[in-house]
């Protein structure tokens, strides 16, 4: 008889099982829950960049026709954050705003322009306070504290040195230094905030609605800011329009659509607009780095000394974590020694950053890569050389204790120099034209969570019943990045059921176990693993029934996925026989599936702080980028990219590619275009037209090679996708603009007059000056 | 001032009672409930609101509802036949042309445009159909893939 064959699910181009809602607009965002009878809210937010509030006026506001309720910082007392050691932040100011745009106030009305309306009659009233837009002014002697407990607007400093520089220095035969700025980014993604909050008066509960990456932390946070048990309230999370970090904590924007709705009564949506939600930032702060690196001969880096100050802005939100990350993660990517750290993260009056994509580690790898780039070529060293001389041998622990089990970099550099013909093109390819290459890593997943409570890190359901469904239950967010395929892929693969068998469930608290979120890139191996444990768990079930079934034991049963059977020669019986057999037991069949990090992956002790770095996987890239330099205008097109991602496993090569080409080209337009600028405190960017995000005409084609290392921990061998090819961009593209006009960039983003103006410098200097 | 307004939406003719500020983003959203019209931005910046207008892409937030008297809209919601995906959704789904999905339905409209109008584009033709709408997950290296299979399906006889 033929073999039936068991499903396979892993390691093919699978599109995401929730791509027919997204294609037919059904797909419901936090914008589209429009219900008759919701109340319309609008924050009012802060003109002013620092000052003491003496007054809020709301009695015009008031009188305003259909206006529910007003909310002000004094309705919560109860500051947020998501780090539960920096909680300096309320749903609407208190006593004090921090930067201009920070909400004050805000209203419920009947409709939206009601409360307009009603927002533009509110007057606040502050005492004014020198006010801080750049780290230096802010860490200035006499400035000012933004923070009571902040002596020195310095949120966290952080100091390490592991071996000695100086002895390291010491065996160099060459030290260079340089300095670097890379400007302030924005997520930008393309849903604008949102939330809605319904409260229900008669049994106190509450039920928030919001587009957020994090439900359990926005859950918590409700908690804490309403002063209400957290069983009274339940967490939804529709389908999200992207994050990349910004939503990797709490917002304002849900606490407030939250306190209005208790105060109304009823049932209230916020939408914010694109330039509240670009002032609602979480992005990555402006970086300032001073690198020092030591280097033999023969590429072998000796020392490295890193100072790095970030403009965390007006809140403490992901500062700490950022800073330390930016240190710990030197490491993991090259062979280091000798390493010392000095980290500041600033405090100043413009809105608070927080992680985004690659969270800590690009713009010190910006740093860091350029500057092997330009030894390299003051030694004589091709890069890929310099790469390949302080390479790791894994299984190791770096001198900061950060465990690495698989390492792909050196098949993810073969692979990019092959691929973009290097060896032969480097050099070559004429006048303006230039190719530059760059490494990155990032971690999968914090091994500790932020909110340590001693929980197994993951936990997945799956619920079995009469039907034959398998409902995988999850509190994964998935925000674009195709979290809920991946589980339905991990579910189906272990059992060998066809895809289409099995549904995923997320998004509700009410029925979903909780999840730490989609941060970190944490999902596919964390969740991953847990849905691997669930599965394996219900098949162990299952076998359990067939043995029964066919009067054989456990051992012999055969699982094909549709058909259970014992031995060849047996016709077996049917999933659903079987699935009938197991409910005998105890009637609809749930299965939990559990993961939890060993502790040798939880980081260090080393130094304080030293457990932020710590992973159960990092993932490992390298890229090349073709470049042509227009040096008439200063428009530089990047002809094509050509990267390569070690994965451990690509388990959806399909979402690999798309994950791997999305981050490549974030890192783009960070390193070309993208650039939050202010004037006194006021975002001038707040529009996707100064905010300039790369068009589909400015984008090149972006080549994947998936690297597959197979993580001895990670499911199904897999690690992060979705993060670690972004850094290499930057420091790839201005290697490349150095290789193709012979200018270097420290600073970016390079935009096309900053280029102009770099090469007119150069042609005056050619000149004698002048 | 209020106006009666008459035209074809998804196929379907109604009339219906607007006010003459409304934009046809809101009216599409708030008012006929169609919600898979998406806003990205603050006007005109990002193309999530794309819709056709008599077969022709145009911003939903830069139109004025009481402007499309006597012509053809058709949403994101209009596509599809027969329970079937249409050969653009086809190729936006397949092969992850979208991955967040809220700049989808304004892409996929822009798309539905191009085709309609050249059923064998070029990629510098679909570059600049799509050079107005901005997408913040995919990079359009898929995208571009996307519409090139779209054509394919659509020669294949796949509904646009």
């Amino acid at each position: 008889m033929n073999k039936p064959l068991p499903a396979h699910n892993i390691g093919g181009y699978v599109p995401m099982i929730d791509g027919p809602e997204k294609v037919s607009g059904r797909a419901k965002y936090t914008a589209d829950l429009l219900a008759p009878g919701q109340l319309a809210g609008r924050i009012f937010r802060s003109p002013y960049s620092h000052g003491e509030i003496v007054a809020i006026d709301m009695a015009e506001a008031l009188k305003v026709p259909g206006v529910r309720a007003i909310v002000t910082g004094a309705d919560c007392d109860k500051p947020f954050g998501v780090l539960p050691i920096a909680r300096s932040e309320f749903p609407l100011a208190r006593d004090k705003v921090r930067y201009r745009g920070e909400p004050v106030a805000a209203v419920a009305a009947d409709d939206d322009a009601a409360a307009r309306e009603a927002i533009r009659r509110i007057k606040l009233t502050v005492r004014e306070l020198p006010a801080y837009y750049t780290a230096k002014d802010a860490l200035a002697p006499g400035a000012v504290q933004l923070h009571e407990k902040k002596p020195g607007n310095v949120e966290r400093d952080v100091l390490f040195e592991l071996g000695s520089t100086e002895q390291g220095f010491a065996e160099a035969d060459l030290v260079r230094e340089g300095t670097y700025n890379c400007a302030e980014v924005c997520q930008n993604q393309m849903e604008m905030h949102a939330a809605v909050a319904e409260y229900d008066a008669l049994r106190g509960r509450m039920t928030v609605h919001a587009s957020t990456q994090v439900p359990y932390y926005v859950h918590l946070m409700l908690a804490q800011t309403l002063g209400m048990d957290m069983s009274r309230i339940r967490v939804i999370k529709p389908h999200v329009g992207g994050g990349f970090g910004c939503r990797t904590e709490t917002l304002n924007i849900e606490l407030i659509a939250a306190l209005l709705a208790r105060k109304a009564n009823g049932t209230v949506r916020i939408v914010t607009n694109r330039e509240e939600t670009f002032i609602t930032h979480r992005g990555r702060p402006e970086t300032d780095i001073k690198l020092k690196i030591g280097m033999r001969k023969d590429g072998r880096i000796t020392a490295v000394e890193c100072e790095c100050d970030q403009r965390g802005g007006a809140h403490s939100g992901y500062g700490v974590v950022t800073i330390l990350y930016a240190g710990s993660m030197l490491y993991a990517i090259y062979d280091l020694h000798n390493v010392k750290y000095v980290g500041r993260r600033v405090l100043t009056n413009t809105p608070p950053c927080g992680a985004f994509r690659g969270h800590g580690t690009v713009d010190i790898r910006f740093a860091f890569e350029s500057l092997l780039d330009q030894m390299a070529g003051e030694l004589g060293l091709d890069p890929f050389a310099v790469r390949r001389a302080n390479l790791l041998t894994a299984p190791t622990f770096t001198d900061n204790d950060l465990m690495v089990n698989s390492y792909g970099l050196a098949e993810c550099l073969d692979w990019v120099e092959r691929e973009s013909g290097w060896k032969t093109r480097k050099g070559k390819l004429g006048k303006g034209k230039g190719l530059g290459m760059a490494c990155s890593h990032y971690i999968s997943g914090a091994s500790k969570p932020v909110n340590w409570t001693g929980e197994p890190h993951a936990t997945v359901k799956i619920k079995l019943d009469f039907d034959g469904s398998i409902v995988v239950l999850s509190g994964a967010a998935d925000i674009g990045q195709g979290s809920t395929t991946i589980l339905a892929q991990t579910v189906a693969e272990v059992l060998g059921l066809d895809l289409g068998r099995v549904r995923v469930l997320t998004g509700d608290s009410e029925v979903v176990p909780k999840d730490n979120g989609s941060y970190s890139s944490r999902v596919t191996f964390m969740v991953g693993n847990a849905a691997l444990d669930a599965a394996r768990n219900l098949k162990a079930l299952l076998v359990n029934a067939a043995a029964r079934k066919l009067d054989a034991k456990p051992e012999d049963i055969e699982c094909l996925g549709e058909v259970y059977r014992a031995g060849r020669q047996d016709k077996g019986a049917t999933f659903d026989e079987v699935v009938t057999e197991a409910l005998k037991d105890s009637g609809t069949i749930t299965v939990t599936g559990n993961y939890s990090t060993i502790p040798e992956s939880h980081g260090g002790k080393k130094y304080r702080g030293a457990a932020i770095g710590g992973t159960m996987g990092y993932s490992y890239s390298a890229q090349v980028v073709e470049v042509t330099v227009d040096e008439e205008t200063g428009v530089v097109t990047v002809d094509k990219v050509w990267v390569a991602h070690d994965c451990g496993k690509a388990l959806n090569r399909l979402t690999v590619e798309g994950q791997v080409q999305g981050s490549v080209w974030m890192g783009m337009g960070q390193a070309m275009s993208e650039e939050a600028a202010y004037h006194d405190g006021l975002m001038l960017t707040a529009n996707m037209l100064d905010y300039r995000v790369p068009t589909i005409q400015d984008s090149p084609p972006i080549e994947v090679g998936i690297v597959e290392s197979n993580d001895p921990h990670g499911p199904f061998g897999a690690k992060e996708a979705g993060e670690g090819s972004l850094a290499a961009f930057l420091p790839a593209l201005t290697t490349a603009i150095a290789d193709a006009i012979g200018i270097r960039f420290n600073d970016l983003p390079v935009t096309p007059d900053r280029l102009f103006e770099a090469i007119e410098k150069q042609r005056r200097k050619g000149n004698g000056g002048g | 001032m209020t106006r009666l307004l008459e035209f074809t939406l998804n196929g379907r003719g109604r009339a219906d009672a607007v006010a003459d500020n409304i934009l046809l983003l809101d009216f599409l959203r708030e008012k006929v409930g169609l919600t898979g019209t998406k806003t990205g931005c603050d006007g005109g910046e990002c193309g999530a609101c794309t819709v056709l207008i008599d077969d022709k892409p145009a911003l939903s937030c830069l139109t004025l509802a009481a402007t499309v008297a006597g012509k053809r809209v058709d949403t994101i919601e209009s596509l599809g036949h027969d329970g079937q995906l249409s050969a653009v959704q086809r190729g936006f789904h397949e092969k992850l042309g979208s991955q967040c999905g809220y700049c989808t339905p304004g892409f996929i409209m822009a798309s539905a445009g191009l085709l309609r109008k050249n059923p064998n584009p070029t990629d510098d033709e679909i570059i600049e159909a799509l050079g107005s709408n901005i997408c913040r997950c995919t990079g359009y290296v898929k995208i571009i893939e996307a519409v090139k299979y779209a054509a394919a399906l659509q020669a294949q006889g796949v509904s646009p």
